[in-house]
């Protein structure tokens, strides 16, 4: 409410978001103690909050049992190239969706819409199938190909908010002094539309980075694998072991959390300004 | 352009598809249209030598993002619509015949069908109601400048971050009943006598799968609330406050009117993907104990396990038709929300 406050309700607000504030960091906090106590201490009473003696056995381990080293590389080089492409090609479709009126308009926006609806495992069979046929299965580029077209939608509607959000005039300007459409659009838009592009380039590079079901059933070697089908190895049936686990976790948290608290702020712009416009 | 109905009546999944491919291929043949001219473009500027050109660019334009959709989304889901209807199962691949509707009777026979439509039930809006009355009262309380604001709203913001999978992870060792913090905490509280095994008993492991669904999702709504809070206008509380409204009237009487086609958006949107979101509940109990915490987004990962394509493509076909159900309501929500904008613009 805009307006003066009582003394009482910033009281009630600031507890309120006080204790949000715990319960969003909290699991955040125990993961990362979790990761940094010994093997050893992770099962012992009274559950320590703070522990005895810091240990980074945990992380030793997991690039020693395991090729956690590889995991990240492959997450990091799939998720960056499908995330730019992604975004490249996005912009393309999101600059038209924005500036023109025409027929077909509305039902591709559906099109992108049912994406979302699908679940994944509907396509899964076929997919494998296909890419079984093209070559590609157990293969980087088959999974960069695959989440290209899974980022595109979203990504698109969000650009397309991006440049509604750009008057025409700026174009309309350019191109009365003589710039083609391609020149106003790569030398005027883009330029200014670069915090927008990198929080869309950061929103994919995300949702690549964790997905899980595609890259489980599309790669299968050890050499191949991505960070969440590593993580999803580390799970048998009736048994985790915490201490990896936590440490692997917090390796994958730790640079979307980075890259997002940098790009949070225009994130919030793109979705607000793209999904509401739909 | 067609209207918004016309979409929707034939918004079949291959009319979509049909759709992505005249985009790509046919859409140079654009000509006049009526309605409103474009948006700044070719004003003024009625030569046809310009509309083919101008049908080329959105042609040329849109078909990287259609030809990769149609290949790789699009495709797959309509090789994986029709298993739907033949007995497709890996255990016996010798007999992939035309067996109509039976594994859509088969889905609706089975004992647990039940169990997973209430568990959906719970999930979707148990999730939906705290994460919304949460986000709103952040995004209210957000507003108004405070000292660390930003720093808050980058933590605040984490756990968007973090993939599904990971988060029911994070939670499933919370939750531990001999190890978990929660049990500790409640028991340092007095809340509790003893631990509580909580993923292990059906009733307590949807109440945690909620929590972790809720510490996700509250996010989303407070950015979604606190952009359209952005949105109205100031003079709108001044007079509120000449009127004497209080604080409570304020805000039901103006900024819940304002912003309400934004709301109804973001609970529609968050339904279709909280619906179709089984990562969280897959890495948190993978849909135990006994199958009791399955939502239909799971149950079809299991059946797919077990090598029933069949049956694990019907499910899905339920979950997209039940989902386009939800986009009819999408659809006529942003329709209302472009005459909103215009009624308001200066």
């Amino acid at each position: 409410m805009i307006g003066k406050e009582s003394t009482a309700g910033r009281a009630t607000k600031f507890t309120v978001l006080g204790l949000w504030l715990v319960f969003t960091v909290f699991p955040l906090y125990w993961i990362t103690i979790t990761s940094l106590k010994a093997p050893g201490d992770i099962f012992t009473f009274p559950i320590a909050y703070w522990p005895e003696r810091f240990s980074l056995e945990n992380y030793s381990g997991l690039f020693g049992k395991a090729d956690f080293g590889v995991y990240l590389t492959n997450s990091l080089i799939v998720a960056t190239v499908a995330g730019a492409v992604a975004t490249a090609i996005s912009m393309l479709s999101a600059y038209v969706l924005a500036r023109f009126e025409f027929r077909t308009k509305s039902a591709l926006l559906m099109a992108a819409l049912v994406t979302q609806m699908i679940p994944t495992f509907i396509a899964l069979g076929p997919l494998y199938l296909l890419m079984t046929d093209l070559k590609l299965v157990d293969n980087r580029l088959g999974l960069i190909l695959v989440y290209i077209a899974v980022c595109i939608p979203f990504c698109t509607v969000m650009l397309r908010g991006f440049f509604e959000n750009i008057p025409d005039a700026l174009e309309e300007a350019a191109m009365i002094d003589g710039l083609s459409r391609f020149g106003a659009l790569f030398r005027v838009l883009l330029p200014v539309m670069r915090p927008g592009i990198v929080a869309a380039f950061i929103f994919n590079f995300v949702n690549c980075w964790n997905e899980l079901f595609l890259s489980v059933t599309l790669m299968n070697s050890d050499t191949n694998k991505t960070v969440p089908t590593a993580l999803n190895g580390f799970i048998s049936s009736f048994n985790i072991d915490w201490g990896s686990m936590s440490a692997a976790a917090v390796l994958t948290i730790l640079p979307t959390m980075l890259l997002f608290a940098f790009a949070s702020r225009h994130i919030v712009q793109g979705l607000t300004s793209g999904a509401v416009k739909g | 352009m067609p209207s918004a109905s016309e979409t929707t009546s034939s918004s079949t999944s291959t009319s979509a598809t049909e759709t992505v491919k005249t985009a790509s291929a046919g859409s140079s043949r654009n000509r006049k249209r009526g309605g409103p001219p474009a948006r700044g473009t070719e004003r003024g500027r009625r030569k046809p030598e310009f509309t083919s050109r101008r049908g080329l660019l959105i042609a040329a334009f849109m078909a990287p993002a259609a030809i990769f959709v149609a290949v790789f989304t699009y495709y797959p889901m309509i090789a994986g619509s029709q298993m739907a209807f033949r007995n497709w199962n890996l255990t016996d691949l010798s007999d992939t015949s035309w067996v109509g509707l039976k594994n859509f009777r088969d889905v609706f026979a089975d004992p647990a069908w039940g169990t997973v439509l209430t568990n959906t039930a719970v999930w979707v809006f148990g999730s939906i109601v705290p994460q919304l009355v949460i986000g709103f009262a952040l995004a209210l309380w957000l507003r108004r400048k405070f000292r660390f604001r930003g720093l808050y709203q980058a933590l605040v913001f984490f756990p968007w971050a973090i993939s599904g999978f990971l988060i029911g992870i994070l939670f499933r060792w919370l939750f531990n009943s001999e190890f978990g913090v929660v049990n500790d905490l409640l028991q340092k509280a007095g809340l509790i006598d003893e631990p509580v095994a909580w993923l292990a008993d059906p009733k307590t492991a949807m109440f945690a799968v909620v929590v972790a669904n809720v510490w996700y999702g509250v996010t989303f709504f407070t950015i979604m609330i606190l952009a359209a809070l952005q949105s109205v206008p100031e003079e709108l509380y001044e007079a509120a406050a000449l009127d004497g409204a209080g604080k409570v009237r304020t805000l039901f009487q103006i900024t819940i009117p304002y912003i309400r086609v934004t709301l109804a958006l973001t609970v529609l949107l968050r339904v279709i993907w909280i619906f179709n979101f089984p990562d969280l509940i897959f890495g948190m109990t993978g849909g135990g104990p006994n199958n009791e915490t399955h939502i239909v987004t799971t149950w079809m990962i299991k059946i797919t396990q077990q090598g029933d394509y069949g049956r694990a493509s019907a499910l899905g076909l339920i979950v997209v038709a039940t989902l386009l159900v939800f986009a009819v309501f999408f659809l006529l929500a942003t329709r209302e929300k472009r005459d909103d904008k215009r009624e308001v613009k200066p």
